[in-house]
């Protein structure tokens, strides 16, 4: 059972809530996947204290734990404020956190980002890091006193799945008792199985969701997918070889023909 | 039969309009004291785009927009058929094939063609979708059209009269409040849309632009004398407050993208408005207590306010039923 800051879950498939067709789209698309944990973005959605307290209603009501980001914050300071009124609106500790270094790539700032994690961490904050496969970032966050890592797989929305293997591999190896969930670039089920096979924790997907044809038709592929992944991971998938191995043996047979 | 329409926006001027032309006797209330000065339409992007709709809003709103258009026509010279066209640039390709892969009704037009239909795009853009059969109008214009049409019928409206349905008394009531149903209507929420006027006397295009963008998706509307209108964010919030920096900078710098004569343009306007919306974003037809609630237009006001006035109007006169409206989860409600 996947076990975050002491929450244990079922679900290995985190959702995001941002650009659904509609709340109601976004509803059903939770429960055909479900996930036990949605993130929304604070900064965007509100314009500010308890103006999108329509869309919020609807967020609470998915029976779902939520876990607010700090989606769109580009200095140290707007993620922290942020993360106050993430704490404030939806009463958790819990925050994922975003500092965006690069706006086209909307690449993670590792600098403000270790920073901020420094910071909000010291406030009792459980906070979840978005970050690169970067292992020396990494472990300053871990340092910081973050207890779980959200790697990216590929710039958020652009959905080329695990883009770095051998880096995201590594970190892997490199810490295998930090539960690694990865956070972005997801695009098509595969990816996600893949992720599993490769031992990560978790999945967390928006884009490749929200804006499928059928949101909830993709909810529903990509929790098979979440499930077929752990399942393979845990049976122990068998190492490539460069040459064939006949999986019944020839050499003996009575007939060949 | 006397039915009284509250809300002077979109919905309710076509509500009254449909009920008047069938010789119903129809008052108007609205709670602003001019027209627009209290609701979202004033800000809207006057766009009757039903096909590129379907990107985001499946096969109803596309069926209610369509046959708004001929409505339009028949009441507001303004209302002209010219086509939408989509443009991305280049690194955004698949944003385009994405759109494509979504809507319906276009054709595919490489740079000549959008050369011809927007000389002033020449050169700037390579591939997007031309949508023919779409209209746009002026959303200001077109309100004033509705109500003069509606004061040649002898039905005024009455502006500064603030009332809510449960105390109009024994008349047919009509609510076409929009947010200002919540208490009714507890399923609403706002989504705050901003939008800019930018004045600019050297650009001309015939038609809306739509630029696809991953993050920014933006469109530029022409209006007359030299005004284009951008617009226009989506933001899940019930307040109408003043528009954001970060909002400004997207809408900015997307006209810029689409062309850089818009940097040089003078910022006529600036609007904000909240639209109301049930939680799938589709319309309601909902009768309680007496009054017909036609709310839930969400961003599609001006596009499908004539469908659902006609089927307004249905209801009321003739006991009909729309289940696709006034059913609470009708299998036409899904997404496909």
């Amino acid at each position: 059972m996947l076990e975050l800051y002491g929450t244990k879950l079922e679900s290995r498939l985190l959702l995001g809530t941002a650009r659904y067709p509609s709340p109601a789209v976004l509803t059903e698309a939770v429960r055909a996947a479900r996930a036990e944990v949605v993130t929304v973005a604070l900064r965007r959605e509100s314009g500010g204290e308890r103006r999108g307290e329509g869309f919020w209603s609807i967020i609470r009501g998915l029976n779902a734990r939520v876990l607010p980001n700090t989606a769109g914050c580009h200095s140290v300071k707007e993620a922290v404020t942020t993360a106050h009124m993430a704490r404030e609106v939806f009463a958790t500790t819990w925050i994922k956190l975003e500092v965006i270094g690069e706006d086209d790539t909307l690449q993670p700032d590792p600098f403000g980002l270790a920073e901020a994690a420094r910071l909000l961490c010291a406030e009792g904050f459980e906070v979840f890091p978005y970050t690169t496969e970067d292992l020396v970032v990494a472990e300053r966050l871990l340092s910081a006193g973050c207890r779980v890592l959200m790697p990216w797989g590929s710039p958020i929305g652009s959905g080329r799945g695990l883009n770095n293997l051998f880096g995201l591999t590594a970190l892997r190896a490199h810490f295998p008792a930090v539960p690694l969930i990865i956070d972005a670039g997801i695009g098509v089920p595969s990816h996600a199985a893949r992720a599993l096979e490769l031992g990560f924790d978790a999945v967390l997907i928006n884009t490749a969701i929200a804006q499928a044809r059928d949101p909830v038709g993709m909810a529903a592929a990509f929790a098979q997918a979440v499930e077929a992944g752990r399942a393979a991971r845990l049976a122990g998938p068998i190492e490539p070889r460069d040459l064939a191995e006949p999986s019944t043996p020839v050499i003996g047979t009575a007939f060949r023909g | 039969m006397r039915v009284t329409v509250i809300g002077a926006g979109v919905a309710g001027l076509a509500c009254a309009l449909e009920l008047a032309e069938r010789g119903v006797s129809v008052e108007v209330l609205e709670r602003g004291a001019r027209l627009g000065a209290a609701g979202c339409s004033w800000y809207a992007g006057g766009m009757l785009a039903p096909w590129c709709e379907l990107e985001s809003s499946g096969p109803l709103i596309a069926q209610l927009g369509a046959e708004s258009i001929p409505w339009w026509q028949e009441r507001f010279p303004g209302a002209v058929v010219n086509g939408t066209l989509v443009v991305a640039h280049g690194r955004d390709a698949p944003e385009v094939a994405q759109f494509a892969g979504r809507t319906g009704h276009f054709e595919r037009v490489g740079a000549e063609a959008i050369a011809a239909l927007e000389p002033d795009l020449a050169g700037r853009f390579s591939h997007g979708l031309y949508f023919a059969e779409e209209a746009h109008l002026d959303p200001r214009a077109a309100l004033a059209a509705l109500a003069a049409r509606l004061d040649e019928l002898g039905t005024p409206v009455r502006f500064g009269v603030e009332v809510s349905s449960a105390f109009v008394g024994r008349r047919h009531v009509i609510d076409c409040t929009g947010l200002g149903a919540r208490r009714e209507l507890a399923d609403l929420r706002g989504v705050k849309g901003e939008m800019l006027l930018l004045h600019l006397g050297e650009l001309s295009l015939a038609r809306p632009v739509r630029l696809l963008h991953p993050r920014i998706p933006v469109y530029v509307v022409p209006r007359a004398e030299g005004l284009f209108m951008v617009g226009a964010t989506m933001i899940e919030s019930d307040e109408d407050t003043r528009i954001s920096a970060r909002s400004m900078l997207e809408l900015l710098s997307a006209a810029y993208a689409l062309h850089p004569a818009f940097g040089e343009a003078e910022i006529a306007e600036i609007g904000t408005g909240v639209r109301a919306a049930f939680p799938d974003n589709l319309p309601r037809l909902r009768r309680r207590d007496g009054t017909l609630y036609v709310n839930g237009l969400y961003r599609h006001g001006f596009l499908i306010a004539p469908a659902l006035a006609r089927r307004a109007a249905a209801v009321l006169l003739e006991g009909r039923h729309f289940p696709e409206l006034m059913n609470e989860d009708p299998p036409q409600r899904r997404l496909a």
